[in-house]
């Protein structure tokens, strides 16, 4: 049912809620944020091994869970809350999502398995440093040799992209253009001519990486050619999750906001008690959920197939993104001076806020292509 | 099987239906019918013109009545407020005197509640009534009061006591509308419709019977009131469908629908007409410029994510959750989406956002939503009433502290005119 979560999945948020609060509360995030890999290897084991979630929407004759894109929501709104430091986007969400959309049968019996079981680490390589996270910013070509492909050009803003196993990364044709032309490869993370460079983020709970491809022998995945409909779909699916993610975090940041409010005293009295703090907190509050409205909507979607898909992925991207940040600013404004100290949390998800509004298309971007797909 | 039971209950409304329902009958005699044996109310008790039902019997019983077309009791209008106000507060005369005639639709109610010194602060109410040998007389000023000029009796809400904080000093009565000092004016909106009135007291006069709880009751039976408005605000479209049938019951209720439907015209407009929107962006042509096309985009996603949003409340509640937060946005958020759309309408008119009446695009009506929509964020609770409900109620913010409760009304500071 589209507007209410199961009993089933409310247990599985609650337990997923509380393994993170363990897990990955903000000292464990800070420390993290600060290694390069941002990465901790017995969580990622856990959170891989025992819950499962790096299988959640892999079907299980690809040694998945076969869970729906409800699920994997959920899975992501709760990372995003407790802004989990692990390679799952990158991982489950771009790479598996890619291989399950563009593969061949052989391809995901061969690819997903490992992935699912999180023993392998893979991402996806779309943007370029145009930014363009669609067929028309993908430069980067791909040559045949030997029966085999090589690959040329430079990816940026690849998740996780100088840590990754496994790289799939979106290439065209010399001298085509636009959706023609289109393909996906595999690249090892060790290939001859690939150079991987960590990006400085403003997040750094989201690791970002160029990669430069010097005639980067390549594996072709799917139909030589075909890519476009898949990285479409995979993109839209990205979106979803990543709007899922979000409102995790403005969540989070809602709630901090209020925590302090209710503590904070000022003029003798809580500074919640001061209609100019609840009007904003109502009005925080209509902001979170109107996203979250469209983020389970759209996940909700996918599951059905909805031929609306597309538009409503781009639908809770935007809105998604606009409430990330705006609670973000005003979670900091709440907190007065201490709000903007290294020391305080907020931070962190004002900048994870900033990172996600960009990352995948910013909101004018998606609220754009909402229109062209609706083709109202 | 309990006679609750929802096969029985249907079963027994379709045979009662199939023996009376005649359209060739007047309105009022069949209303007279549906009231003689329960099934106008069912959910009344059986004393009161109801068959005693539990409450989730109702929906089942109208389905009934849709099925063949039956009309029901008269329902639209303050008429319900009224009648459930009486059956929960009133005596035994008021439900006799006053709750068939509700039902049939003879007399018609309205709530004279607000006053222009008090808006949000309903409770600060100053409109006068003492008692002078064995009459109650009333002296003051109501406003917004929909269908006064219409309405056979008042539901009002007057200060008896002004030695007391200012809840408890208020008393509810029954007003008689038609006598002589009842003087009832339209009032002119910014729009050019008259849709509410402004209702003035001047020593008109209430029997000692007709006050409803007892004095210094009238905060507490107003909450009754007030919540029912809250939980019926719906029913007035739901039940305001005219049919386009021949027989003369049905042309007998086109008549009455439209009588109480004249001062809601301009509603739809006051919603903003987000289903305009991209017509009009068609048709001039702006549809093709991108900052329209963002601004579009926005209000379509508002637009949307706040019918969803209601729509996660009300799959909550079906299946029995506690209503999340979502629930309580809903005026807030249909605030949101009016004034975006009003302001997304008239950037795609242009420079013909200048004009009314048949000069302006769609004969006006793109100049009536910009001109409607700012009711829409007073009216029925202000914004910022609902921001305090969300802020109070959802999320238990601390009350702001107050100056005016706990001391006599008389020495709590008010507007000069009031």
């Amino acid at each position: 049912m589209r507007f209410a979560f199961t009993d089933e999945q409310e247990q599985f948020r609650s337990a997923l809620r509380r393994f993170l609060e363990d897990k990955s509360p903000t000292t464990e995030v800070r420390r993290l944020m600060e290694t390069e890999d941002g990465c901790d290897r017995d969580v990622w084991r856990q959170l891989s091994g025992e819950l499962g979630l790096t299988a959640i929407h892999i079907p299980e004759s690809y040694g998945g869970q076969g869970f729906g894109i409800v699920e994997l929501g959920i899975a992501l709104e709760e990372m995003g809350r407790a802004l989990l430091c692990a390679p799952y986007f990158a991982s489950t969400v771009l790479a598996a999502t890619a291989i399950l959309n563009a593969g061949t049968e052989d391809e995901k019996r061969a690819l997903l398995p490992d992935i699912a079981a999180g023993e392998t680490v893979a991402t996806l390589a779309i943007a370029e440093e145009n930014g363009l996270w669609n067929a028309d910013g993908v430069a980067a070509t791909a040559t045949p040799s030997n029966g085999n492909f090589r690959i040329d050009g430079t990816k940026s803003f690849v998740l996780d992209g100088h840590t990754a196993d496994r790289i799939v990364v979106a290439a065209r044709a010399p001298g085509s253009s636009g959706d023609d032309g289109l393909s996906l490869f595999i690249v090892a993370a060790d290939a001859k001519g690939l150079t991987r460079t960590p990006l400085q983020t403003l997040d750094p709970t989201r690791k970002l990486a160029r990669l430069e491809f010097k005639s980067v022998p390549a594996e072709l995945m799917g139909e030589a050619g075909g890519a476009a409909g898949p990285i479409a779909r995979t993109l839209d699916i990205a979106a979803i999750a990543l709007a899922n993610e979000m409102v995790g975090g403005a969540e989070k940041l809602r709630e901090s906001a209020m925590d302090y409010a209710g503590m904070r005293m000022q003029f003798g009295r809580p500074i919640a008690s001061f209609q100019s703090m609840k009007h904003k907190a109502a009005d925080m509050l209509v902001d979170v959920e109107l996203a979250k409205t469209a983020a389970y909507y759209a996940a909700e979607a996918a599951d059905e197939n909805d031929p609306e898909l597309p538009a409503l992925a781009s639908l809770a991207k935007a809105r998604a993104s606009e409430a990330y940040m705006q609670m973000a600013i005003h979670t900091i404004q709440i907190h007065g001076g201490i709000g903007f100290t290294w020391d305080n949390d907020t931070h962190l998800w004002f900048k994870r806020a900033k990172s996600s509004e960009v990352f995948l298309g910013d909101p004018a971007y998606h609220r754009e292509l909402m229109m062209q797909r609706w083709n109202v | 099987m309990s006679e609750f039971d929802e096969q029985t209950v249907r079963a027994e409304a379709r045979a009662w239906l199939e023996e009376n329902w005649d359209p060739e009958r007047g309105l009022l005699e069949w209303r007279n019918k549906l009231v003689d044996s329960g099934w106008g109310m069912p959910a009344w008790p059986k004393d009161w013109h109801g068959r005693g039902l539990p409450a989730a019997m109702a929906p089942v019983v109208e389905e009934e009545f849709q099925r063949i077309g039956a009309i029901g009791v008269a329902r639209m209008g303050i008429r319900m407020l009224a009648a459930l106000t009486l059956l929960e507060h009133g005596s035994d005369m008021h439900k006799e005197k006053f709750l068939r005639r509700i039902l049939t639709g003879e007399d018609t109610w309205c709530q004279l509640f607000s006053e222009p010194g008090c808006g949000s602060d309903l409770a600060g109410a100053t409109t006068k009534a003492e008692l002078k040998g064995n009459k109650w007389i009333i002296n003051g000023q109501k406003v917004w009061t929909t269908s006064a000029h219409k309405a056979h009796y008042g539901l009002l809400l007057a200060r008896t006591d002004w030695d007391v904080p200012k809840h408890k000093g208020l008393t509810y009565f029954i007003l008689d509308m038609k006598q002589p000092g009842v003087d009832v004016y339209p009032l002119r909106q910014m729009n050019g419709y008259a849709s509410f009135n402004q209702v003035f007291l001047s020593d008109a006069e209430i029997a000692p019977e007709f006050m409803v709880g007892e004095t210094g009751d009238g905060w507490k039976v107003a909450t009754t009131t007030l919540m029912n408005e809250r939980r019926n605000a719906d029913s007035l479209r739901r039940y305001a469908q005219p049919s386009d049938k021949p027989d003369r019951i049905y042309a007998e209720e086109r008549e009455e629908i439209a009588t109480v439907m004249e001062p809601y015209k301009w509603y739809p407009q006051r919603a903003g007409r987000v289903d305009l929107i991209i017509e009009r962006a068609r048709e001039t042509g702006r549809f093709a410029d991108p900052v329209v096309r963002q601004e579009i985009a926005e209000l379509l996603i508002l637009s949307r994510t706040a019918e969803w949003t209601a729509r996660r409340a009300r799959a909550a509640m079906a299946l029995g959750r506690p209503p999340g937060a979502e629930g309580s946005l809903g005026k807030l958020i249909a605030s949101h989406v009016a004034r975006k759309s009003a302001a997304v309408h008239t950037r795609i008119s242009g420079a013909d956002a200048m004009l009314a009446g048949t000069d302006a695009p769609m004969d006006g009506t793109i100049s009536e939503i910009f001109i409607s929509v700012p009711a829409c964020s007073i009216a029925g609770g202000t914004d910022e009433i609902q921001r305090n409900i969300i802020s109070e109620r959802v999320l238990k913010m601390p009350k702001e502290p107050r100056t005016d409760t706990d001391r006599p009304f008389r020495e709590v500071p008010r507007n000069a005119i009031s």
